[in-house]
């Protein structure tokens, strides 16, 4: 069978299981006895094992398997979860986790063994003191039931099991009324409220014959429970159509003790939980799973891709209709122009909804990040999350993951101070990082903060003449704020010592060069002895803008309006040169001009000579400068497209769009400007 | 460099006064030379940006990439869209021909220089009729080149 088609379903759902697994490992590290965390874990566990093994690999199936094994005994209480157990199961997950990703790059499963980490997780088993069940030597042979309600092996094992934990097994039959119209809608109700009470672990027929009505008026059902007989009869005859329940306890006797260990060390639908994905699937699982697919649709990003270019197209058209002969057009043609707009505006806006990704998707990696972290320098460090549903373009999700990481490995390694350090400083000895996402307007806040700390100045300034950066007078007029966007600079690292999370010399340039390249900026704010925190602002959509459309000699420009502050006129004699910047009092402040014809290399620009000027004020944090333009066009909504890969570099321009008469025009990135 | 089967289909332009050929599956179309933006401070060789159905794709002006002698555009200017890999460029030219069939048998390996042409840049000659035809290696142009 082709297994191709299937692959990248595999992968994807692996992907989410592996996130879900890495959530609930760290969930079980701080709370060893939460069951239910313990109950997921193991579900995770076995549906990539059974999903492994169909796609034949077997590396991965090998190991989930005896991850199972692990998993049961302390769902048992056979072993007791410790901080080694946790960091072998971590080992797993990054095994698989690397397994899946040579899945998505080469198609394979890449010929890393997982002996080593199988050989940790024998230990685990051998380790653990022999339970009573192991060693009670059976001396009754079970009494099979009667009824045709044949139990197997597994079967019988699991009802052992449970009695051990103290729970009833009951054999149910249950009567359906004979004029029951609905008899698998019946059914299911008769398995939400069993599921209320215990777990079913066998059914005949099967639960998909009962689900397609493959079954007269009865069905025999196999469970396990907390509570009485009685109950549970009360219970289900309550369901209307139900006319005749009979429960019978099941009783099983013990094994011979090998079998018991056995049973235990194969970790094969072990217990009901376990049996879900297994040929029955009762459980509520099961139908969460379905009442799920229901509402959400897989779809390739390249589509929705697609769909986005195919709206920007729309808009051009729509701006290109609105510029045809303006003052020539009829009531009819004007109104109908402006409905266009109107449904094209709100299309754009679905089309941007079903790009946004909870920011989620990225945050889920950093708890573990921070836990490996603070084990690896000693620190103990808590990360506080917040904002995670917030929501950001998917291209934007995808980029924004590299950054973060090391915003993060910054405050941990540099901002928090060592434990004994804390505590002279009467600081909690705990470090606390806080990852925060939210909306703010037209864009979305990150911030990374730490309690450390804090940022040097001085030792900024000193570093950065160290390294040649800037020279010490310089250095002596900088403003702590124009000392702390040193830490931008390329080539610079504070780092004492040099670790192998940062001190790599890649430094904070590369974040701030990624942040920009989505049209973001960094602002840094910093306390001394208090902590820093990095405000990282991103644009919500990075496709389609709103923009001031300007002439400069015959050229046009665009120039995003979320940058602009406002646009004023002044003659051309209040222009001074200060150091040789041009620069102009406005509104009582001192405002850089940038002639923006002589940087963009425009030729016969009206401004040269002109008595009075436009100037467009834009604003980069709370810097702001002037630009110098020939002539404002008009605010228009235009679709921005990349200069493609060989023109990407250049620093002026932040990318093109198509005007309505099909003309391209270059966007100022006026952050490069400032 | 890409195969040379029997018969292969050549695009055939002129440029200052050499004819040269594009491999047919590499052009995508042959536009008139309107709407070009220009772009500040890319590479030398770059006339600007077309707008090529709602894709924005730079345009390369083969003169100054090889080094010829400038000229003004005249009403036989032409803009040759080439695509390599997902990468689409449009290339100047001083006027296109014709498409010809060459055999490879008839595509000799370029001397090691050609007036300006690097060698690595081009596939071969090929001769038709007397004519020598400059086979252009669009790949290995465009990769050698960046447009900064």
């Amino acid at each position: 069978m082709d297994m191709n088609q299937y692959l990248e379903i595999f992968i994807e759902e692996s992907q989410e299981h592996l996130q879900g697994l890495n959530q609930n490992l760290l969930g079980l590290e701080s709370n060893p006895k939460d069951s239910k965390i313990l109950n997921e874990i193991f579900r995770v566990a076995h549906t990539l094992k059974g999903m492994s093994g169909t796609m034949g690999f077997n590396n991965m199936m090998g190991l989930t398997h005896e991850m199972e094994n692990v998993l049961d005994d302390i769902r048992n209480g056979r072993i007791d979860v410790n901080s080694d157990i946790v960091d072998v199961l971590f080992e797993c997950l990054d095994f698989l986790d690397n397994a899946v990703t040579n899945l998505s790059n080469t198609g394979k499963e890449g010929n890393r063994s997982a002996e080593g980490i199988i050989v940790k997780l024998n230990n685990i088993l051998k380790n653990k003191p022999l339970t009573a069940a192991a060693v009670k030597v059976a001396a009754v042979q079970e009494e099979k039931s009667t009824d045709d309600f044949n139990m197997n092996q597994y079967d019988e094992g699991l009802v052992r099991k449970a009695a051990q934990q103290g729970l009833n097994a009951y054999r149910i039959k249950i009567t359906l009324d004979k004029g029951c119209m609905l008899k698998s809608a019946r059914a299911f109700i008769v398995f939400q409220t069993i599921e209320r009470y215990g777990e079913i672990f066998k059914s005949i027929p099967k639960v998909e014959d009962i689900e397609d009505e493959k079954f007269d008026t009865e069905f025999l059902l196999g469970i396990v429970t907390k509570e009485s007989e009685a109950v549970i009869k009360k219970e289900l005859e309550s369901i209307s159509e139900v006319v005749e329940v009979s429960v019978a306890s099941i009783v099983v006797g013990d094994e011979p003790a090998e079998n018991a260990i056995d049973n235990a060390r194969s970790g094969v639908a072990v217990t009901a939980e376990a049996a879900d994905s297994d040929e029955k699937e009762p459980g509520e699982d099961n139908q969460n799973r379905k009442a799920k697919m229901g509402k959400t649709v897989r779809v390739d990003i390249d589509r929705l891709d697609n769909l986005m270019n195919l709206v920007s197209e729309l808009i051009i058209i729509k701006n290109g209709l609105e510029g045809i002969g303006n003052d020539s057009r009829s009531q009819e043609m004007n109104e109908a122009v402006e409905y266009l707009e109107r449904i094209t505006t709100n299309l754009h806006d679905a089309v941007m909804k079903v790009r946004m990704v909870p920011i989620e998707r990225v945050f889920n990696r950093f708890p573990r990040m921070v836990r490996d972290l603070s084990k690896d320098l000693g620190k103990d460090i808590m990360l506080h999350m917040s904002g995670e549903e917030t929501e950001l373009d998917r291209t934007v999700i995808d980029e924004i993951g590299d950054p973060l990481i090391h915003l993060i490995r910054n405050s941990i390694d540099h901002g928090i101070e060592e434990r004994e350090e804390r505590v002279r400083n009467g600081k909690i000895s705990n470090g606390k990082v806080y990852l925060r996402a939210y909306q703010d307007g037209n864009s979305v806040v990150i911030e990374v903060e730490d309690d450390g700390k804090g940022i040097d100045v001085e030792k900024v300034k000193k570093k950065a003449i160290d390294k040649g950066i800037i020279k010490q007078a310089e250095a002596n007029e900088l403003d702590e704020r124009n000392a702390i966007e040193l830490l931008f600079k390329p080539g610079f690292s504070t780092a004492d010592k040099v670790s192998d999370l940062s001190g790599r010399g890649v430094g904070l340039d590369v974040v701030k060069t990624k942040i920009e390249s989505l049209n973001g900026v960094v602002e840094v704010e910093t306390a001394p002895g208090k902590g820093s925190k990095f405000i990282i602002r991103l644009p919500l959509t990075l496709a389609i803008i709103q923009a001031l459309l300007v002439n400069i000699g015959s050229e046009k420009y665009a120039i995003p309006l979320n940058v602009i502050r406002d646009i004023t006129t002044i003659t051309s004699n209040t222009i001074r040169n200060i150091h040789g910047q041009e620069v102009v009092l406005n509104r009582e402040s001192v405002l850089p001009i940038v002639r923006l014809n002589r940087v963009l290399d425009v030729e016969n620009s009206s401004s040269e000579e002109a008595e009075e000027l436009t100037i467009v004020v834009v604003k980069k944090g709370d810097k702001n400068a002037g630009f110098i333009v020939d002539k404002l066009i008009g605010q228009q909504e235009i679709v921005i497209k990349t200069l493609g890969k060989f023109l990407s570099g250049i620093k002026l321009i932040a990318g093109a769009t198509i005007l309505g008469d099909g003309q391209v025009a270059l966007i100022v990135d006026t952050n490069s400007l400032i | 460099m890409e195969a040379i089967n029997n018969l292969k289909k050549f695009v055939v332009f002129k440029l200052d006064n050499e004819e040269y050929g594009i491999d047919i599956l590499r052009v995508k179309e042959i536009k008139e030379m309107i709407g070009i933006t220009r772009v500040p401070k890319a590479a030398y060789f770059v006339r600007g940006v077309m707008n090529l159905r709602g894709e924005v794709i730079p345009i390369v002006e083969l003169r100054k990439k090889f080094n010829l002698p400038e000229a003004k555009d005249t009403a036989n200017s032409r803009i040759i869209i080439v695509t390599v890999d997902d990468i689409t460029v449009g290339l100047v030219i001083d006027s296109s021909s014709e498409v010809l069939e060459i055999n490879s048998d008839l595509i000799e390996d370029a001397p090691s220089s050609i007036g300006s042409v690097e060698q690595g840049n081009i596939l071969g000659i090929g001769k038709v009729n007397n004519r020598l035809i400059i086979l252009l290696d669009v790949a290995r142009i465009l990769s050698n080149t960046a447009l900064m």
